[in-house]
């Protein structure tokens, strides 16, 4: 009895302190990135969805003023080279992986700023890249397939 | 070594400035593991960017793992010659940093 006894109250204190760790782990990050757009981020696993999360709208159409420049095989799927801009006069840009789970990948305001944006991205697989812009309420975007190599040397 | 995590190169053509910059940050998404330990690398990622010239806000953004590590940032802004550039981040962890630099 008194061992069994003993045993338990080891195993319970032992859940309790692990539940107080996962607790803590949980909440600090969130209560920190109280702006960050967690929805559009962590959650959403469609372009429509992310893109609804994190600026309110969706169903972007496809514009030939969009520019997407991105390398057409990208032979290390962690280092995506990816610039868009637009001649339009946008206010907001975001670059999305289709391929990726959570596609969203960088979403950005202009205040001043001309819409063009160089960034560097992280794809799973080949797949879709796009760009959108937020211009006048409306969205546009523009496509670009890269072909992700997984072995990192072309083979 | 704080003050050299972002790094940031500014020059001025006509009225507009173009800004590069890069910043020291691993980025880990959380889905790695550690292959001696087997043991998950806890997420640590950008979470927010903000650049500013002269002070002035002129872009603000939201970053997830899927940028790749050491984020590089390229972005043109109306500024001239000899204004200051300032881009700072926060990541999920709460950790923050800021770099400056004088447009050339």
């Amino acid at each position: 009895m008194q061992t069994k006894r003993r045993a338990f109250l080891k195993g319970s204190l032992a859940a309790g302190a692990t539940g107080v760790a996962v607790g803590a782990g949980l909440l600090t990050p969130r209560a920190v990135m109280a702006a960050w757009p967690n929805k559009a981020y962590e959650e959403a696993t469609t372009q429509a969805d992310a893109l609804k999360a994190a600026w309110g709208t969706s169903g972007a159409q496809d514009s030939g003023d969009v520019n997407l420049k991105a390398p057409d095989i990208a032979e290390n799927g962690a280092v995506v080279p990816v610039t868009a801009s637009t001649t339009m006069k946008a206010d907001k840009i975001a670059i999305l992986v289709e391929g990726n789970d959570h596609p969203l990948c960088c979403d950005y305001s202009l205040k001043n700023a001309d819409p063009f944006l160089s960034t560097r991205i992280k794809m799973g697989k080949t797949s879709n890249v796009v760009a959108v812009v937020h211009s006048g309420g409306k969205l546009y975007q523009a496509k670009k397939e890269v072909k992700v190599t997984i072995g990192g040397c072309g083979g | 070594m704080a003050s050299r995590s972002v790094k940031i190169r500014a020059s001025a053509r006509g009225d507009m400035v173009t800004v590069k910059s890069l910043m020291k940050h691993p980025m880990e998404s959380g889905l790695r593991k550690n292959k001696k330990t087997g043991k998950k690398i806890p997420a640590k990622f950008i979470t927010e960017v903000t650049a500013e010239i002269n002070g002035e806000p002129v872009l603000v953004g939201n970053m997830s793992a899927a940028v790749s590590k050491n984020p590089y940032l390229s972005f043109k802004a109306p500024g001239k010659s000899g204004d200051t550039v300032k881009i700072s981040w926060v990541d999920n962890t709460g950790d923050s940093d800021s770099g400056e630099a004088k447009v050339r």
